[in-house]
């Protein structure tokens, strides 16, 4: 299983291993991580699963529909270059590594 | 003086969002969650969507994990109806027996289907959906359906139709109004989405009622529609709006109208109850008569605004109302309330699958619908926030920047 790093704005880690085919939002709410919200349940209508993403693993990552760009304004933290929304970043064999920031709030 | 209890009679997900709020704000008192499932609190969204199609199991349902509930020292009750409120002495009384006093009461009880009152509705086969129970019997009975018949065209019945289809079931949609999802959106969006469930398959008939379901051997064979038809079906689905569980409100002398009334801090005429989610009317800006909302903003941004007025930070709930239906390949996007506008205006084409109709009300945009474009429903969201200085003019035309347009308006 792909290993997921979370890190919290204080810089505390958990690492997760993340299912093939679940999100690296639905994992953190199953295992209770504390920052992603996930208030819409994944269905991209809020931006309350932002995370910024090791700027080096951008490639790794799937590319941003236009539906997640868009509700990337939505981010209650600064929106950067690395933003994504975790409900979008879905676990597969590259995905095994990545390293997710937690903004300092969701809301 | 013991700590102040916050009691919360519903666990879905307002009653979960101001008990979560209420932590997440450093509140330290008691917090008791009550919900009458037998089940954790769960996201309803999916269960007319990806759950109903098995695209996603009962684990993705949670809004939290049981251990949630343990660390945040939420004291979370289940199984359990909250049966009466004594106001007099701040004590609920629970089915089981169970009493709990509050400093503050919560109700967030949420609504229940309204039930179609015909000749042949107890019959095997005629369901309903809105919990997740109701979900896993439809879930194990459309995998044997052939002939579906959907009664009623709002969110739930199109989402329902539209799995049922993919399915592979043959759908006949039944509408007593002549504009599905009529109460919500406007006359070019509710076209639209009606020759697209034609396109997918599906037998729409409009203006027509049902008299009767039919039977035999206590199952579901048919319906008899308004028309004089008879239709087969071996899986009928009643989806004809809910009615709000405002009972435990009136019982106990609170003021009820379509929902328990509260004023624009949530609160009902007895200031240590409030009522919040499918289950509140409201008075809001983004429309001329107060509201009753069924939707996960309004029950999220409800359990919050609570939360915070409990928590000692009280302002009036005015937050952009936001809607969204998964239907087929289509994503609708409401931003605002569109009942009531006098003017629309189409930006894009929907013979592209991708437009939005905004609509004013004299003058002034009060609520945008989109399908398949997300841009458009962002933008709307923040257009709203305050006065959003839009002509039809400009909304209708594509070349008009409306994020710049956006970008020069106070606070937005």
């Amino acid at each position: 299983m792909p290993k997921v790093t979370y890190v919290h704005p204080n810089g505390a880690r958990e690492v997760l291993d993340v299912p093939l085919g679940t999100s690296v939002m639905r994992a953190a709410i199953v295992n209770g991580i504390d920052g992603i919200v996930a208030e819409c349940g994944g269905e991209m209508m809020c931006a309350t699963c932002h995370v910024y993403v090791e700027p080096d693993q951008l490639d790794c990552t799937p590319p941003q529909s236009d539906d997640e760009k868009a509700m990337l304004e939505f981010t209650a933290s600064e929106r950067k270059p690395n933003s994504r929304l975790s409900c979008q970043l879905v676990a597969t064999p590259e995905l095994d590594g990545l390293v997710v920031y937690l903004p300092e709030t969701q809301v | 003086m013991p700590a102040p209890v916050v009691a919360i009679v519903g666990a879905g997900q307002a009653g979960f969002q101001s008990a979560a709020s209420l932590r997440d704000n450093g509140f330290d008192g008691r917090v008791v969650l009550i919900g009458d499932e037998p089940v954790l609190p769960y996201q309803r969204p999916p269960l007319s969507k990806t759950y109903l199609a098995g695209q996603s199991g009962v684990g993705d349902l949670w809004l939290r994990p049981v251990e949630f509930y343990a660390k945040q020292e939420i004291d979370l009750v289940y199984g359990d109806p909250a049966t009466a409120i004594d106001r007099g002495r701040h004590r609920l009384q629970l089915a089981s027996g169970m009493e709990f006093t509050w400093d503050q009461l919560i109700l967030a009880t949420g609504a229940r289907c309204r039930p179609l009152a015909v000749p042949g509705a107890e019959l095997d086969g005629v369901l309903v959906l809105r919990t997740l129970a109701d979900a896993d019997v439809l879930r194990h009975r459309l995998k044997e359906a052939r002939e579906v018949v959907v009664v009623g065209a709002g969110f739930i019945g199109l989402e329902f139709a539209a799995v049922a289809r993919a399915c592979g079931a043959h759908v006949h949609i039944i509408e007593i109004t002549h504009h599905p999802m009529g109460r919500v959106v406007s006359a070019p969006v509710s076209r639209f989405f009606t020759e697209a469930h034609v396109a997918w398959g599906a037998e729409v008939a409009l203006g027509t009622g049902v008299t009767r379901i039919l039977g035999a051997g206590g199952r579901v064979g048919g319906v008899e529609t308004s028309d004089g038809r008879r239709i087969p079906a071996d899986l009928v689905l009643i989806c004809i709006g809910v009615i709000p569980n405002a009972e435990l409100a009136g019982d106990a002398g609170l003021e009820v109208d379509n929902g328990i009334v509260v004023d624009e801090y949530l609160t009902t005429g007895d200031p240590g109850i409030c009522a919040i989610g499918d289950c509140a009317n409201f008075p809001t800006p983004f429309a001329p008569v107060r509201v009753r909302l069924e939707s996960v903003q309004n029950a999220v941004d409800q359990g919050r605004s609570v939360a915070e007025r409990i928590t000692g930070r009280p302002m009036p709930y005015q937050r952009v109302p936001w809607f969204w239906s998964d239907q087929g390949d289509l994503k609708l996007q409401i931003a605002g309330i569109t009942t009531g506008h006098d003017t629309s205006v189409l930006r894009g084409n929907p013979a592209d699958r991708n437009f939005s109709v905004f609509c004013f009300l004299s003058g002034r945009l009060i609520g945008v619908e989109s399908v398949n474009r997300t841009a458009d429903h962002v933008v709307a969201r923040r257009l709203l926030a305050g006065d959003p200085e839009l002509s039809p003019e400009q909304a209708a035309d594509e070349k008009y920047d409306l994020r710049a347009h956006a970008r020069r308006l106070p606070g937005r």
